[in-house]
C-alpha cells in the first residue's frame, strides 16, 4: 500500500482530544447520511401521499408526506375504470418474466464456455462478446436492421436483442471461474456430458450470480419504455406500463404546470370517471410501477452487491 | 527442408484444431448463443453503410440498391450548426455528469464506510440503492413534482428560507438543464456506484488504521491518508471506463427530462439523432452521426487506456 501514515513527530492539533473529535465526526456524519436518506426517499413518499389524496384537493398543493383528504379514487380509476393500464402492466410483467427466463440460460451457456480454458474457441467467443461493450451500431442502423428482421410491432423485439449482455456474461464468467475446476474434471471422468455439467452442476452452484443477473434483467425489462416508443408505439396491444407513464408525463408537461388546464384535460380525457386530475393519476401510476421493484430488491441486496463487485474488478 | 517441416507442423496443428473442435462439439453447441450476439449486435453495424448512400427506406437491408453518396452526409453534418450544438451539449452534460457522480459517490462511500453502527449502515445503503432500480420515466416524474414551481418542495423551502422571492420553474430554464441532469444522476445512481468503492475499502489492511491510531491520527486525516489513497486503482479504472462512455450521456435520462423550453441545451447528439433523423426519416445523416459517435468513443477509450498504462504501467483492458 502506498498510503502515507501520519508521522509521529507531527504535533497533534491539541484543541480536541481524539474522543471528542470522534463524537463530533460521528454526529456530523450521521446527520449528513440521514439527510441523504431524506433527499433520496422524499420524492417517493411525496408521490405516495399525492396518489392517496383526493384529486381536486391535490391541485391546491401543499401535500408533503401524508394525504390531506384521503381517497383511493385514483387507484380505482387506474385499475377498474379502464382496462388499458392493467393490460400494459401485464405486458410489462410478461416481458420481465420471459426476458429473464430467456436471458439467464443463454448467458450462462456463454459464460460457461468462456470460463473453459481448454476450449479451443474460448478466446474467439470471448472477443465476440466483449467487443459489443465498446461498439454498437447506433440508433438508426439498429432500427433499420430490426425493422428488416420484421421485429416492428412484435413482442420479440422486447426480449431477443437484450437477451445477452456482455456485462452480465462477464459477471457470470468470473463467478464460474471461481468455482473449483475439479468439479468439472471429476464429472467428466464419471462420463457426464458438458450439458449435464453445466445444467446440473454449475447451475445449482451459481445461484448467487443467477439471482443477481436475474434481478438486473428483470428490473431493466420492467423499466424499459424506449424500445416500445421506437418499435411498438403503433400497436396498442404491446404498450408497456412505463411507456404509458411516459405518455402521461408528456401530456402533463405540455400543460405547462397550469393546474386548471391539467384538470380540464384530465376530466375530458377520462370522461365519466369524475373528478380525477392527471396529477394524482400520474402519482398513482408511478407508485404502481415502483412497488414491485421496491418489494424485491432489498432481499436480493447481498447478491447484487457481490455481483457488482465481481463485475467491476474483473470486467 | 525447414519450410517443409514448418508447413507440416501447421498442417498438423490445423488437423489438431479440427479434431479438438470435434471432440469439444458439446461446448461448441453451448456456444451457439453467440449467433444471437452476431445477429443483434453485429449485423446492425452493416447499417453504417447507410451513411455512405442516398438511402431510401424502401430498399430495406439491401443498401447497395441506393446511389452511392460518398462522404456527402458527413460533410453535410459538419456544416450543420445543430450537429455542433448537439456535440457541445453531449460533451457538457457528459463531463458534468462524470465530475458530479464521481465526487458524490466517493463521498457517500467514505461516509458510509465511517459508520460503526451496523443496522444504520445497512439501512442507509438499502435506501440509497432504491432510485437506481426505478426507470428514468419514474425518476423524471419525481423530479418534475419535486422541482415544480406550483408546490414543489424545493421551491417551497427556498421561499420559506427567503432565498428566492418567487417560485423558479427549474425544469424550464435552459441554463440550468445541464446541472439538473448531473444532479438527478447523482440522486439516482450515487448509492449504487458507491458499492464498488465500499468493497474496495473493505480490502484495506486494518493494520494501517491501527498504526495510524497509535500515531494519534484523527478520523479525517485517516480518510485522506489511508482510505482514499488505498482505493486509487479502483477510482482510476472507473474513471477510464466512464470517459469512454462520455458521448453516450444517457439518452433516456436527457430525453425524459427535457421540455420544449430547454431544447437549446437539452438536445444532445443522441436526442438530435432521434428527434431529427429518425422521426423525419433522415436515415443517412443519422447513421453518419452514429458512426461519428462510435468513433469518438473508441478514440476516447483507447486514449484513456493508453494514458492509464503510461501512468502506472498497466492498462485496464
Amino acid at each position: 500500500m502506498t498510503a502515507k501514515l501520519v508521522s509521529k513527530d507531527k504535533p497533534k492539533l491539541g484543541l480536541l482530544s481524539t474522543k471528542t473529535e470522534n463524537i463530533i465526526f460521528d454526529t456530523i456524519n450521521t446527520i449528513l447520511l440521514i439527510l441523504v436518506c431524506v433527499v433520496t426517499l422524499y420524492p417517493f413518499l411525496n408521490t405516495v401521499a399525492i396518489s392517496f389524496n383526493d384529486s381536486t384537493d391535490a391541485v391546491y398543493g401543499g401535500i408533503y408526506l401524508w394525504p390531506r383528504v384521503f381517497s383511493t379514487k385514483s387507484y380505482e380509476t387506474i385499475l377498474f375504470k379502464s382496462s388499458d393500464i392493467p393490460y400494459s402492466a401485464m405486458i410489462s410483467a410478461l416481458r420481465a418474466i420471459s426476458g429473464t427466463l430467456l436471458s439467464i440460460p443463454l448467458s450462462m451457456m456463454l459464460a460457461f464456455v468462456m470460463s473453459r480454458k481448454d476450449f479451443v474457441l474460448k478466446s474467439a467467443v470471448t472477443k465476440i462478446v466483449l467487443f459489443t461493450m465498446y461498439v454498437s451500431g447506433g440508433l438508426i442502423p439498429t432500427f433499420l436492421t430490426y425493422r428488416a428482421y420484421g421485429l416492428m410491432n412484435n413482442f420479440l423485439v422486447y426480449i431477443l436483442p437484450t437477451a445477452i449482455s456482455a456485462f452480465n456474461v462477464l459477471v457470470m464468467r468470473s463467478f464460474i471461474e471461481g468455482l473449483p475446476y475439479e468439479l468439472i474434471e471429476s464429472a467428466k471422468i464419471d462420463g457426464a456430458s458438458e450439458y449435464r455439467i453445466l445444467f446440473q452442476i454449475i447451475f445449482p452452484l451459481s445461484m448467487p450470480v443467477i439471482a443477481t443477473i436475474g434481478l438486473f434483467v428483470c428490473v431493466s425489462q420492467w423499466n424499459q419504455w424506449f424500445d416500445t416508443m421506437l418499435y411498438c408505439s403503433s400497436k396498442k396491444g404491446l404498450v408497456t406500463l412505463q411507456y404509458k407513464l411516459k405518455q402521461i408525463l408528456d401530456s402533463a408537461n405540455s400543460m405547462t404546470g397550469d393546474a386548471v388546464a391539467a384538470d380540464a384535460a384530465a376530466s375530458s380525457a377520462s370522461e365519466g370517471s369524475g373528478r380525477v386530475t392527471t396529477q394524482t393519476i400520474r402519482a398513482a401510476m408511478t407508485v404502481i410501477s415502483v412497488v414491485p421493484i421496491a418489494c424485491v430488491y432489498p432481499f436480493l441486496q447481498k447478491y447484487f452487491v457481490k455481483g457488482m463487485t465481481l463485475g467491476a474488478v474483473k470486467g | 527442408m525447414s519450410v517443409q517441416s514448418g508447413a507440416l507442423a501447421i498442417a498438423k496443428k490445423e488437423h489438431n484444431f479440427w479434431r479438438q473442435l470435434w471432440r469439444q462439439r458439446q461446448l461448441v453447441v453451448l456456444s451457439l448463443p453467440v449467433l444471437m450476439v452476431i445477429v443483434f449486435s453485429y449485423v446492425p453495424l452493416w447499417g453504417w453503410l447507410v451513411a455512405f448512400f442516398d438511402y431510401k427506406p424502401t430498399s430495406g437491408m439491401n443498401v447497395f440498391k441506393n446511389d452511392f453518396a460518398g462522404f456527402k452526409y458527413f460533410i453535410e453534418l459538419f456544416n450543420d450548426s445543430y450537429f455542433w450544438r448537439g456535440l457541445k451539449n453531449s460533451l457538457g452534460i457528459g463531463v458534468l455528469k462524470i465530475i458530479f457522480s464521481y465526487v458524490f459517490s466517493l463521498m457517500l462511500a467514505v461516509m458510509i464506510n465511517e459508520v460503526r453502527i451496523n443496522w444504520f449502515k445497512r439501512t442507509v445503503q438499502t435506501i440509497s440503492y432504491l432510485p437506481h432500480f426505478v426507470s428514468w420515466v419514474v425518476a423524471a416524474n419525481l423530479v418534475f413534482v419535486t422541482l415544480s414551481p406550483d408546490s414543489g418542495i424545493v421551491n417551497e423551502l427556498l421561499l420559506k428560507l427567503g432565498i428566492i422571492d418567487s417560485p423558479i420553474s427549474f425544469m424550464g430554464k435552459p441554463n440550468l438543464f445541464w446541472l439538473i441532469v448531473a444532479l438527478t444522476e447523482v440522486w439516482k445512481n450515487s448509492g449504487y456506484s458507491a458499492i464498488v468503492y465500499l468493497s474496495a475499502m473493505t480490502s484495506i489492511d486494518p493494520s494501517l488504521y491501527e498504526s495510524a491510531d497509535i500515531d494519534g491520527a484523527g478520523r479525517i486525516s485517516k480518510i485522506f491518508n489511508i482510505t482514499l489513497p488505498s482505493i486509487i486503482p479502483t477510482i482510476k479504472i472507473l474513471l477510464v471506463l466512464s470517459i469512454g462512455r462520455l458521448l453516450s450521456v444517457g439518452f433516456e435520462q436527457v430525453y425524459v427530462l427535457k421540455s420544449p423550453s430547454t431544447t437549446e441545451t437539452a438536445t444532445t447528439l443522441e436526442v438530435y439523432i432521434y428527434d431529427f433523423a429518425l422521426k423525419y426519416a433522415q436515415y443517412s445523416k443519422g447513421s453518419a452521426m452514429s458512426i461519428f459517435n462510435s468513433l469518438v468513443s473508441i478514440v476516447l477509450i483507447v486514449g484513456c487506456n493508453l494514458l492509464a498504462r503510461r501512468m502506472d504501467g498497466e492498462g485496464i483492458m
